[in-house]
This record gives structure tokens, C-alpha cells and sequence, in this order.
């Protein structure tokens, strides 16, 4: 027998929380420096249950598709970009990206997450046409697609502002914008991570412009590589802030550095630090509904787990995932595997659209599940 | 002990106020507690119920051993439909491992630190009574002082067979020969239709509890499993539960308890899917409620994964298991967990999760070392 451990009590956190008020970068502090890990999951529930009062867990129908992989940036913990003269690097044709586009559809997805590197011969010009050619061969795919520092990127080789580069692909089709890119906004952080990306500011100026064009993002945080927990408060501050003004936001979701890369030696962060860092980022990020568990870098067991505190999204089946398996991480699931993890945990799986629109009342069979269910049966023939 | 009002807040509003009261004043749940427990929809409190019982015992220690793993033959008579390990006999594929293959591979791992050597194998009815004695010898011989914990009850069943003895003077010989402890397997679920069902050649529930007490009248210390994920129901396991504490109140010889997660790849069995982590938290919480008598409830890391084996250390478990080198008998059903995971690397995780690792033996006392290899250094083994 032994004594049980004393710990800093969070009992005044947890009644501000219940009184549904807003928490401050102090507590946030105190939470993610929180060792009892089952009370940041009650509490991450309790603000769970004002955005998402019932027990339904959502995942979209979706599919990645990687454009390019040249990229000149070399982010210190990117495995899977190449510069444009090595062997390996490519452009994917419009047929193949619009091929691809339609199997997404047939597989019942809505959500086309496309992203690249930042390749100095792709232009304004090649993305409209691109995403024209999609939305004429299926106009019901959602183009969740081009992170900022993309978009940026974009503007600056086309010679137009980012504003109009924006409202360009809007008419052209362009749905929303990957929360991809923030990583880590505080300054000081990110010019050690990716010191020749756009600064934090740019990420957020640019996401703050989407909104106010009507076009909605989702937000991320990459954790766990030369961060202090200071900065990761900062960041979600600074999230937070923004959607205050914008509320463009529709979806939280973080992951840990999947390392060690190319040049950046630090160890994965763990199972226990992602759910403890989800917990706290639903936590404080009380104005984002969603938050959105991520099973491509922490797998399936935990992105499961990661329901239990305060998460309400599976994320996308995604058929395609070239980045993180850069790293040496690779799970695959489908629509069917999805749905029974969500079902084990304890709640109901709902198909949904980019939006966060459900496509079907809970216990109803969604396209993505339809399909997934017929390609498991003809594979089983 | 002290506890927090926000613990009694998220009892009563999972239902569970009755469970935090029992739970405070060390009473024992009953099965209706049991049965509620695995219907709770809120986890993290059936979790945080299991911690304040896990607390008690170990506070914020977590225990790890150095093992290594011996699987002497994979040739078994049983036929369980839920193991990939097992060839029958005559199959080309069977292997028995002779005492000086033994002798080797204990030889192999003398450089590092281990201080518990853990054998199991299948019931293979072609070894002779002196072999299993042998085994146990050359292991002490080769690295005196090492914990010797080996035999399932199944296997001491067939050993007492093979030398045409009762348990209680197998179990003696054994022990003279050098056996310390007796690992926990071959429970599977104390159901007789679910044994009828996976494991009808195998001893059953009231065997295996009948060899248990031999074991434990001998003065020896054994662990005891629930293999879950079988499509076994809840009742089962909560009489599984009863069973195992009713054999503890008898005679104080279980030492800790693991939930082992079934793996359906590469058995009669793989159209089953694999537990989830959910399942793998909420077994190990049961288990560390409804077992009060029983002192140390294992997340076993290459069963659930490291990373639910972190989080399982706030849902009741208080010890890991170890650095298992050779580990046979899960990897052969498509575990994909590293199988030399590094010792610095569990130790750290213990440490991320908020928790004390602690090294210890096979029989919980712990380990003091030299800064080189001490569990705070962690350095050197792997």
C-alpha cells in the first residue's frame, strides 16, 4: 500500500468549465501540464456537448490527392517533398487528378483534399483550369483544397494578390481551404520548424481573408517537435482569436510531428501527449465546433480513444495518403472499419459533408459505408 | 484517502456514485456493479473509478520488468481456434527447442540486465516429465538468480501427466528444480460454452483454478488472464471476474492480473476484428474493479500498443510488462508492435504519461542499479 500521488488540483478550472465559461492561456497552461488524463477527458466532454449535444461521431467521405511533390521550402519535418530536378518528382496530369476525383465519388466521398508542394511552373491559370476540369467531370466533389502557404505561393508566381488569387479559384470551384501549414505560429517556434514559410501571421491573414469571402477552414496545430507548451498555448490563442472575429472555422484538428525526419531528430510524441493535447485544444478552443481526431498519424486505437476526449470527428477515409506514410506511418481505413470504432466506443456514426452537414440521421447508411461495404463483398468474392 | 469533489461530480453523472462509495471504502463491486460498469458510456470515469483503486496500491508507481521470452515448442494438442502459434504434431512446421537451445538463447541475452526469463509453450505430448525439469535448470544454471516463470496451468496440468504424478508433486519437483512463479495464460474466459465453443480439448475453467491452488500451496505466486475479444458477453467476464477473486480469497497466491486482447490474424478465428483501444482501456479498468483483492493489473504494450498502453496507466493498470525479447506466440498473430521495443523508450513513456517507473522482478521487488542501468537512467539494455 502507498499513499496516492498528490497532484495540483484543476477543480476551479473544471467549475468554470461547467458553468460553460471560457478558460484563459493560464489554465490552458495548467491542463496541458495536467497528468490526470481521464479529467481532461470529462472536461473536453462537457464542451463537446455544447457544440455536439447528442453522441454522434462524424467522418467524411474523402480523398487525398498530392498534385506535386516538388517543393523548394524543405520544411525540417517534411519526408515527401523533392525538388524539381530529382527523379522523383512529379506534376499528376489533370486527367489523372480528375480520374482519381471520379473514383472518390464512387467510392461515396465528397471531400477532395488536395495539397502539393510549392512548384514555381504552377500558376493561377493551371489551378483554375484544374479545378474546372473537376467540378464539370463531378460537379458534387467538394474542393477542400490548397493550404495557404500554397495559396500564397500561387499569388506571389501569378503576380495578383492573394485576395483575387482567392476569388479566382472560388469561381473556378474552390469549396475550402486544409487547416495544413499552421504547424506552429508562434514566430519564434516557426522560424526553427520552417524557416522559409510564411510567418504564422501570413497563415492567419490568409485564413481571416478566406472567411471573409465565404469560404470556411479548418485549423491545426503540429506538435511536438522544439515547442514549449507556452507556444502551443500561443498558438491556440491565436486561433481562438480569429475565430472570435470570423468564425470561419469549422474544425479543429492536431497531430504530433511524426518523427524523426531528414533533419529534425526528435522522437514521436506519444498516445498519451495527443490525447491530452486534444483534451485541452477542445478545452480552449470553445467557439470551434468539431474537433477532429487524426487515426493517419496516431492510428486507429487512439484516434478511437481520442471520442473519449472531447473529440466528435473520425476525420476523412482519405483512400490516399502519400505525406505521413513519407514519414513511415501508414494505417488505412475504410468506411466500414471507421464506422465499427466509432460504433465500439460508445457512439453513432454519422457520414458528413466538408461543412459538417450530416448526410444521414444517425444509425442510417451513408454513401462512403455503401460503397465500402460492396467493395468489401466483391473483394470477399 | 482524499479525493476530489470533481471525482464525485462525474461519478454521480455517469450513475456511478454508488461504485466511487464502494470503491473510497474498499468494498467489493458486485456483479450488477460489474455489469453497469461495461455499459457506462463514460469511459474516462469507469477509468477514473479504476484509478482511485489503482492509486491506492501503487500511488503514481509504475512497474516494468527486463523478461525474456522462452516458447520451447509450438507443438500443441489443443486446437484452440484462437491461436496462430500452434502446429499439431507431425507438422513439418512443429519445432521443440532441445535444453542446450535453451542454454543458447539464455547465453545470447547474458549481456543485458534481465531478471525474469518467462517460458510458455503448447501442450506437446511427446516431452518427457524430465524435460520441463531440465528446462527449468539449464535456465538457473545458465544465469543463476534470474526468475524463472514458466509454465502455464495448462502446461503444469501435462507435466503432472507426463511424470505420472499429481499437480501438488509436479508442482514440488518444479519448484526444486527451480521454478519461482507461474504466468498467468491459458485461463482464456471461465465460460463453458465459450470453452466448448474455442478450447474444448483444453483444460477448463474449474481445472485451471484447481492447478492454480496446487501452485499456490506450494508457496508459489501465478498471474491470471481474461482473454477478450472472442465474442464472449459481458456476464462472462464479470463471472470470470467472480471466479478469480472467490480463488483468491482461498489462497492469496495471484499476484497480478493481465487482459489479454485476442488477435484474430492467423486464427480460426480472423474473420473476427481486433479489439479497439476503447475495449483495451475499458477491460483493464474492469478488470482493476472488479478484482480487489488482486494487487497489480498489466497493460500488456505488445498486446494493446504503446500508446494505449500509456493511457491504460490512468484506466487502472500499474504495470507494463517489459523490455520481452522474443516475443513468439502474439507476433505470430500479426501483432505489428516492435518486438525490441527499447527499454529507454517504455521507460519514457511511462515517465510521459504522467507516472514513476519503477523496475522490478518477477515477483514485484524492485530493482536498485548502478547509474548506468538504473530504471531513472534507463540506459543500456536494448
Amino acid at each position: 500500500m502507498s499513499t496516492a500521488p498528490v497532484r495540483p488540483r484543476i477543480d476551479d478550472i473544471a467549475d468554470a468549465v461547467e458553468r460553460g465559461e471560457r478558460i484563459g492561456e493560464e489554465e490552458a497552461l495548467r491542463l496541458l501540464r495536467h497528468p490526470d488524463l481521464t479529467e481532461l477527458a470529462w472536461l473536453a466532454d462537457r464542451v463537446r456537448r455544447r457544440h455536439v449535444p447528442d453522441q454522434v461521431v462524424t467522418y467524411v467521405g474523402g480523398r487525398n490527392v498530392n498534385y506535386s511533390n516538388v517543393c523548394y521550402v524543405d520544411c525540417k519535418f517534411c519526408a515527401f517533398y523533392r525538388h524539381a530536378d530529382a527523379d522523383d518528382a512529379y506534376v499528376l496530369p489533370n486527367e489523372t487528378i480528375v480520374e482519381k476525383v471520379r473514383e472518390m465519388v464512387a467510392a461515396g466521398g465528397t471531400e477532395l483534399l488536395m495539397q502539393g508542394g510549392l512548384h514555381p511552373d504552377l500558376k493561377i491559370d493551371w489551378f483554375e483550369r484544374l479545378f474546372r476540369d473537376i467540378k464539370q467531370a463531378c460537379p458534387e466533389a467538394w474542393l477542400h483544397s490548397l493550404t495557404s502557404t500554397e495559396l500564397r505561393y500561387v499569388a506571389k508566381r501569378s503576380k495578383i494578390s492573394l485576395r483575387e488569387c482567392l476569388e479566382r479559384l472560388k469561381a473556378a470551384g474552390l469549396g475550402s481551404l486544409p487547416g495544413g501549414g499552421a504547424e506552429m505560429l508562434p514566430a519564434k517556434v516557426r522560424e526553427q520548424l520552417a524557416p522559409l514559410k510564411e510567418t504564422g501571421e501570413q497563415w492567419l491573414e490568409c485564413h481571416e481573408l478566406a472567411h471573409e469571402l465565404g469560404l470556411r477552414s479548418s485549423a491545426t496545430m503540429m506538435y511536438g517537435h522544439v515547442e514549449s507548451h507556452e507556444d502551443r498555448v500561443e498558438h491556440l490563442r491565436m486561433l481562438r482569436e480569429l475565430q472570435d472575429r470570423t468564425g470561419g472555422f469549422t474544425a479543429f484538428i492536431c497531430w504530433s510531428f511524426q518523427g524523426p525526419g531528414p533533419d529534425l531528430d526528435t522522437p514521436a510524441a506519444t498516445g498519451f501527449e495527443y490525447l491530452r493535447t486534444a483534451a485541452v485544444g477542445r478545452i480552449y478552443l470553445d467557439n470551434v465546433a468539431h474537433h477532429q481526431s487524426s487515426w493517419v498519424t496516431q492510428g486507429p486505437k487512439i484516434a478511437q480513444v481520442a471520442m473519449h476526449h472531447g473529440l466528435d470527428d473520425m476525420g476523412s477515409t482519405m483512400m490516399e495518403e502519400n505525406v505521413v506514410s513519407a514519414a513511415g506511418t501508414t494505417y488505412r481505413l475504410d468506411a466500414v472499419e471507421i464506422e465499427r470504432l466509432i460504433r465500439e466506443a460508445g457512439f453513432e456514426p454519422v457520414q458528413r459533408d466538408t461543412l459538417y452537414r450530416r448526410l444521414t440521421e444517425p444509425g442510417g447508411v451513408g454513401p462512403a459505408l455503401a460503397a465500402a461495404r460492396a467493395a468489401r463483398e466483391s473483394g470477399a468474392a | 484517502m482524499s479525493h476530489s469533489p470533481l471525482l464525485e461530480r462525474r461519478a454521480r453523472a455517469a450513475g456511478l456514485s454508488d461504485v466511487l462509495e464502494a470503491v473510497l471504502d474498499g468494498r467489493r463491486l458486485d456483479r450488477e456493479q460489474g455489469l453497469r460498469l461495461y455499459a457506462c458510456p463514460d469511459l474516462p470515469t469507469v477509468g477514473a473509478l479504476a484509478n482511485v483503486v489503482r492509486e491506492r496500491i501503487s500511488g503514481d508507481r509504475t512497474w516494468w520488468v527486463r523478461n525474456q521470452h522462452v516458447n520451447y515448442t509450438n507443438v500443441c494438442n489443443k486446437g484452440c481456434k484462437f491461436c496462430a502459434f500452434q502446429v499439431k504434431p507431425k507438422d513439418p512446421r512443429g519445432y521443440v527447442l532441445s535444453i542446450d537451445d535453451v542454454r543458447q538463447r539464455i547465453r545470447q541475452h547474458l549481456h543485458q540486465p534481465i531478471t525474469e526469463v518467462h517460458v510458455v509453450a503448447g501442450i506437446n505430448p511427446k516431452l518427457s516429465f524430465e524435460y520441463y525439469l531440465d528446462l527449468v535448470r539449464a535456465i538457473k544454471e545458465e544465469r543463476p538468480g534470474v526468475c524463472v516463470k514458466a509454465f502455464t496451468m495448462i502446461e503444469i496440468h501435462q507435466i503432472a501427466r507426463a511424470g505420472r504424478m499429481s499437480v501438488r508433486e509436479a508442482v514440488e519437483a518444479l519448484k526444486e528444480a527451480g521454478l519461482d512463479a507461474v504466468p498467468g495464460g491459458g485461463a482464456e474466459v471461465f465460460a463453458d460454452d465459450v470453452h466448448a465453443e474455442l478450447f474444448k480439448a483444453k483444460l477448463d475453467s474449474s481445472g485451471w483454478c484447481d492447478v492454480a491452488r496446487e501452485v499456490h500451496a506450494a508457496g508459489l505466486r501465478s498471474n491470471a488472464t481474461l482473454l477478450y475479444g472472442m465474442g464472449e458477453t459481458v456476464e462472462q467476464k464479470v463471472t470470470h471476474f467472480e471466479r478469480l477473486r472467490e480463488l483468491q480469497d482461498e489462497t492469496g497466491g495471484l499476484l497480478t492480473f493481465i487482459p489479454l486482447a485476442f488477435h484474430p490474424a492467423n486464427t480460426e478465428l480472423d474473420h473476427l476484428p481486433t479489439p479497439t483501444g476503447a475495449q483495451n482501456l475499458r477491460e483493464i479498468a474492469l478488470a482493476r474493479l472488479m478484482l480487489d483483492n488482486v494487487e497489480h493489473v498489466k497493460a500488456y504494450w505488445i498486446m494493446i500498443s504503446p500508446e494505449i498502453m500509456q493511457a491504460g496507466l490512468w484506466y487502472g493498470a500499474d504495470d507494463i510488462d517489459g523490455s520481452v525479447l522474443r516475443e513468439e506466440i502474439v507476433h505470430e498473430a500479426g501483432a505489428t508492435t516492435p518486438q525490441e521495443l527499447q527499454v529507454r523508450e517504455l521507460v519514457e513513456r511511462i515517465r510521459e504519461a504522467g507516472r514513476r517507473p519503477i523496475e522490478r522482478d518477477a515477483l514485484y521487488r524492485e530493482i536498485e542499479r548502478s547509474d548506468e542501468n538504473s530504471s531513472q537512467a534507463a540506459g543500456g539494455a536494448a
